[in-house]
């Protein structure tokens, strides 16, 4: 896994910012993992001992809430994420054959990013949108009714627009 | 001025509703027509969405659905003004048979105003709740709220009124109240649909519990992957505190109450009560035992009020209305509606609030017009990943808890996700335990170990491996998970497996056939 995004210097300073901002709200350590990864795009290992310092608790305590949830991230994702829905009412409708055509045509599996860093894929239980499964998300973009051929065009769109930037 | 609305709630923009009310105001725009654009909620009619309504004098007409592709006839065809040969067009929206034959009581405003106009919410009888509570004394509110048989709409269908009467009980400095909105359950939407369509509602239903209670704080958690009602609902909140109906002196009352919104990680254990609690406090989400319970010992060893958007958000009416009108509605001792939540392989799949005591069948028959893919059905599953995938001999059980109960099913939040014959029983039993390992939250073996080996178990089943002898251990590990489980995951979990078992065994044995 590439690791662009590094580290930097000031890094350091915008994660104890963070802590500073929002240290004092009891229970501040999900909110400020959620600033952190707003921020990054994901949880640099970097910020955890900072983070851990900041709200007087272990390294480990921290890591071990961080590693629990699923939505927080070790390493950087591609410029677009793209999660299935894996859940009943998307199986219902065919996501299993659109879990296996989203993999075949990316070539990679779940939690992988494409060799040009430009997708990552992504499992997801349930988008609330069980109306016009499957569902897929992409951003803070919701869509339905997708088929292999729509997951084609979604996907082919986030190169087109990238290419369409001034 | 006419107006003109337009849904922007997940599933409305998920079918383009954003691109074509882009395109509308556009036209007005350019035009300089006389037209107001509304973005209203969605009425949950989700296969006409995007369904553009238009207000007339005789109430609003709706045509749908409108996509890109059809928005440039809608606006060729001037559809603002009444036009009732468009091919689209659906005449009075509250005259159209799947919404007339609902009971919306939860649901009454939702898709009607926009949804964060607190003038729109009180021209539509928000806010009246509250006013009456006000004048009543902690117990007294109490008391209705029991009265009106309302019970935790989550999924457990704990009566609320004796979960507050605990709270209220308790002598503590501070007490909380914790709107439980991690909707996780697959095939089920009605919480989402509520916090994006009609979020004042769930505001003035939490302030009221608060003051029943003496609670003068509150918590909301959202789940991430509610993105929309993330942005919806923190507006809301901003607004209602501008307005006076949060902060201190509510509606002119000595009384205070304050609402953080707080963000789930994509863990589906966190719908838990204890686990949410844990996952409150900045912990790992893992499950506490109980007792205590959180009523006596909550979030941040306090007081805790633990209810469900549906269930908060149904308290404003019951006191605007009373409780014995609530109480009026339902069938044994499930009284009131539930939104029930169409979903999966299902033609008019949408939103359908009914007093419980109609039966499974009208709901996929009546409302739901049968499969999407015109194949005949085969399985529903009721109530979220853990509840049992019901065949067509028990789709005349009534809808109501117990009966549910009685069946080894459940109603849980409502949610209804129809499969057609395609399905593969043995692959949904195995989804199941899979689901279950990788979101248990590992602080019970039953769950956290069973769950793995049920997979496993179930792969040699279907690959013919011993089969016999794998099933009597896959029965003795669900018995294990049921008896042996410190919470639902674990102890649900074999539900969906064994129901798959019992009703479609020949999937298993299918499976391993060459």
């Amino acid at each position: 896994m590439s690791t662009v995004a590094s580290f930097q210097a000031d890094s350091a300073e915008v994660v104890k910012a963070i802590v500073k901002a929002l240290g004092d709200e009891p229970g501040a350590l999900l909110p400020i993992l959620h600033a952190v990864q707003n921020e990054f795009a994901y949880v640099p290992t970097e910020a955890l001992p900072l983070i851990a310092d900041g709200l007087n608790l272990s390294r480990a305590e921290v890591h071990g809430v961080f590693s629990f949830y699923h939505y927080f991230r070790s390493s950087p994702p591609g410029r677009h994420s793209i999660q299935i829905c894996r859940a009943e009412s998307c199986q219902a409708m065919g996501s299993r054959v659109l879990e296996a055509h989203a993999k075949q045509s990316l070539k990679i599996d779940f939690n992988q990013t494409t060799a040009d860093g430009e997708l990552t894929l992504l499992p997801v239980y349930c988008l609330g949108n069980c109306a016009c499964s499957p569902s897929v998300r992409i951003g803070n973009d919701i869509y339905g009714n997708v088929d292999p051929e729509k997951f084609d065009a979604l996907v082919s769109g986030l190169s087109t627009r990238r290419i369409e930037v001034k | 001025m006419t107006k003109i609305f337009i849904p922007r709630d997940t599933t409305s923009c998920a079918l383009g509703a954003d691109r074509v009310a882009q395109v509308i105001q556009r036209t007005i725009e350019e035009n300089q027509l006389a037209l107001q654009v509304i973005r209203n909620g969605s009425r949950g009619l989700y296969w006409l969405e995007p369904m553009i309504e238009v207000e007339t004098e005789q109430g609003r007409i709706a045509y749908g659905p409108i996509t890109m592709d059809e928005v440039d006839d809608f606006i060729a065809a001037e559809c603002w003004i009444k036009n009732e040969s468009h091919p689209l067009y659906l005449g009075l929206t509250e005259e159209i048979a799947f919404l007339k034959n609902q009971q919306r009581i939860s649901f009454a405003r939702v898709g009607i105003i926009e949804p964060t106009s607190v003038d729109d919410y009180c021209q539509q009888g928000g806010f009246v709740g509250l006013k009456n509570a006000l004048a009543m004394k902690p117990a007294e509110i109490v008391s209705c709220v029991t009265r009106s048989g309302l019970r935790g709409r989550g999924g457990a269908a704990f009566p609320t009124g004796i979960k507050w009467q605990t709270v209220l009980d308790a002598v503590a400095e501070q007490k909380i109240i914790v709107c439980n909105a991690d909707e996780g359950d697959s095939g089920t939407y009605s919480d989402r649909m509520l916090m994006e369509s009609d979020p004042f509602s769930l505001i003035e239903g939490m302030v009221i519990a608060g003051i029943a209670v003496g609670a003068t704080v509150g918590y909301i958690y959202l789940r991430e992957e509610y993105p929309l009602a993330h942005e919806v609902l923190g507006k809301a909140i901003e607004t209602a505190n501008e307005r006076g109906y949060l902060g201190s002196n509510i509606a002119g009352s000595d009384t205070g109450f304050t609402i953080e919104l707080r963000l789930g990680a994509g863990a589906y254990i966190c719908g838990e009560e204890t686990a949410m609690l844990e996952s409150l406090e900045g912990k790992r989400g893992e499950v506490r035992p109980k007792p205590p319970l959180p009523a006596v010992k909550g979030l941040f060893g306090q007081p805790t009020v633990i209810n469900n958007v549906i269930s908060l958000a149904t308290v404003p009416v019951i006191f605007a209305n009373g409780a014995d009108a609530y109480e009026s509605y339902g069938a044994g001792r499930s009284r009131g509606t539930l939104p029930f939540q169409l979903a999966g392989n299902i033609k008019y799949a949408g939103l359908v609030e009914l007093a419980f005591g109609s039966t499974l069948r009208s709901l996929l028959v009546d409302f739901g017009g049968g499969t999407r893919s015109g194949r005949p059905m085969r399985a529903v599953q009721v109530g979220g990943p853990l509840g049992a995938y019901l065949p067509e001999s028990q789709w005349d059980v009534p809808l109501d808890y117990e009966a549910f109960i009685e069946i080894d099913a459940m109603l849980g939040h409502g949610g209804v996700v129809a499969f057609d014959d395609t399905v593969d029983m043995s692959e949904q039993a195995r989804f199941s335990m899979e689901f279950c390992s990788i979101e248990s939250c590992g602080k019970c073996t039953p769950c956290r170990i069973g769950s793995v080996r049920a997979v496993e178990v179930i792969d040699k089943i279907c690959s013919g491996d011993s089969p016999e002898q794998n099933l009597r251990l896959l029965t003795e590990l669900c018995d294990t998970m049921v008896d042996a489980s410190l919470c639902a995951m674990g102890g649900m979990t074999p539900f969906p497996v064994r129901s798959a078992l019992q009703h479609f065994f020949e999937d298993f044995a299918s499976s391993s056939e060459p």
